[in-house]
């Protein structure tokens, strides 16, 4: 049975009398111990489809199931503790005047857990950073060491589903290398369940094993990683998307012949 | 022949406590018209590059330069007013993010022909006219709406190229562009390289492509540059990029992921302290 289920998902925001419908009914499920990748530019609304999961979005319509379950709005607390979430900037999603101790103590606080000090210690050992880090503020890590700070922070509380939206576009090539490898490890490790959204096909296509192509808020269509990989797109999009991806001379050459 | 551009041991540093730091060190190349791509880390010097060739090296930053020409011109020395004739009429400069350098309490129209009207004579309407052509130029469908909105009620895509619309409007002969499409969609991206590909082959300007994406600059430039930790490692033609020596060089280009799949895990780089010296 898929671990996460995902049919007919709405999110429609309303602001007076304006209505964006950001999300237009999308289904997707994906089964335990899978990474499933979406792909999309900006404003197709692939990360919305995130924030509605984790309750950052109003869901107008469809249902979200997380292990048969509906889910429950607000979330209950156990959600959490299955579900976590990395964000795209490691800038602005770690608070500037807390600690990496606090940061990553916070969440075992408030969910009760008793043995934090070697939770803490555990956590930073497994994102490769060593407890030199555990008392630092944000500005005194650089961008990859933020973004390891977040993936422990989502780590701590030991989730069965990790929600990363575009967790390397803000790093430079040579630490999207190191993020992506210690994703991949802990996946290994722990039989997590990974849901990645990001731009980039090529990320998408070294992490995820099935992925969808999003755009104005709908699904264009669903690959798989082999696929993807053998250039096999049923949709204009996709093609479009591909082609972009081989960088500027190929798709000048492309759009010629 | 005399080139664009001649730059010889360009160092920029700035003061700490622990006396001066040294961000670019020894910088040196000579440009003419063509498409010069500077590829790095963040903080490798390379956007720091781009911005002493303008003079735009923040306080209490200092520039110094053996030889840092323009067109035959000594920039090392030059006056306020000689910058004034230089900057956004000859030398023109794309930033990354057009949320942070488009100014956010003018109408694109107004800041676009603010721009045109501080190099040339023009009238309002003459301005506001060439506005709209650069507008079409970049490839925006419907520019009248754009020329009356504001940078927020623009989208990354639309802002970056009404930004390099601005620039262009004066027919610059050297354009740097730091990181202009990093902010956009792959489909936008590749729009946007059209664009300044065009002005580059039909005008005969030359164009400073600063970027972190080495696939991108390979697939896009004549000649890169790599950089490291303030210095210059190897400049290779960019279709010999899968070629080249560095094993920096060599490094950036493989810890990219493949859509065709590759080694797993991805190979990262691995510095080695000897390339900083």
């Amino acid at each position: 049975m898929a671990l996460l289920d995902i049919s007919d998902l709405e999110v429609t925001f309303t602001k007076g009398a304006e209505h964006v419908h950001a999300v237009r009914g999308v289904t997707l499920s994906v089964t335990e111990g899978e990474s499933y990748g979406i792909v999309g530019e900006s404003g197709s609304g692939k990360s919305t489809v995130l924030r509605a999961i984790c309750g950052l979005a109003p869901i107008s319509g469809g249902t979200v199931r997380i292990d048969g379950k509906e889910l429950t709005q607000p979330r209950r607390p156990d959600f959490y503790r299955n579900v976590q979430m990395v964000f795209q900037d490691p800038y602005a999603s770690l608070h500037p005047r807390h600690t990496v101790d606090k940061v990553l103590s916070e969440p075992l606080a408030i969910h009760g857990f008793t043995d934090r000090e070697t939770r803490v210690e555990q956590a930073l050992e497994d994102v490769g950073l060593g407890h030199g880090f555990r008392f630092r503020y944000p500005h005194q890590l650089s961008g990859g060491q933020r973004q390891r700070v977040a993936i422990a922070r989502a780590l701590i509380l030991e989730p069965r589903i990790l929600l990363l939206d575009e967790p390397t576009s803000a790093l430079d090539a040579s630490i999207q290398a190191e993020v992506l490898n210690l994703l991949d490890r802990i996946r290994g490790e722990r039989g997590l369940t990974y849901v990645l959204v990001s731009h980039d096909l090529s990320v998408v296509a070294h992490m995820c094993e099935r992925l969808m192509v999003m755009q104005h808020g709908q699904a264009v269509e669903e690959m798989t990683r082999e696929s993807l990989q053998s250039r096999r797109a049923a949709q204009d999009y996709t093609r479009k998307l591909l082609t972009a991806s081989l960088g500027y001379r190929a798709a000048q050459e492309e759009q010629a012949s | 022949m005399t080139d664009l551009l001649n730059v010889q041991n360009l160092r920029i540093a700035f003061p700490s406590r622990q006396g001066p730091v040294e961000v670019v060190r020894g910088v040196s190349f000579a440009m003419g018209k063509e498409r010069l791509g500077i590829v790095g880390e963040s903080g490798s010097g390379k956007s720091q590059t781009g911005r002493a060739i303008l003079g735009l090296t923040p306080p209490p930053g200092k520039a110094t330069a053996d030889r840092l020409e323009f067109d035959g011109q000594d920039l090392r020395n030059a006056t306020k007013s000689d910058w004034r004739n230089i900057r956004g009429e000859r030398i023109s400069m794309v930033m990354q993010d057009p949320k942070f350098s488009l100014n956010p309490v003018m109408t694109i129209g107004r800041q676009l022909t603010e721009t045109y009207r501080t190099h040339r004579k023009a009238t309002k309407a003459e301005a506001w006219e060439r506005g709209l052509e650069m507008l079409n130029a970049v490839q925006i469908r419907d520019p009248e709406r754009v020329m009356n909105a504001y940078p927020h009620e623009l989208s990354g895509g639309m802002g970056q190229r009404a930004m390099i619309a601005m620039m262009l409007v004066t027919e610059p002969e050297l354009l740097i562009a730091d990181e202009p499409t990093s902010a956009l969609d792959v489909t936008v991206q590749i729009e946007v390289l059209r664009i300044l590909d065009a002005l580059v082959t039909d005008r005969g300007m030359g164009l400073i492509f600063i970027s972190h994406d080495l696939r991108l600059v390979s697939s896009f430039c004549d000649r890169v540059l790599v950089m490291y930790a303030g210095q210059v490692v190897e400049e290779v033609k960019a279709t010999e990029l899968t070629r080249a020596k560095h094993p920096y060089t060599q490094g950036l280009f493989n810890c990219l992921p493949k859509i065709e799949g590759g080694q797993r895990p991805l190979p990262t780089l691995e510095r080695d302290a000897a390339w900083a010296i």
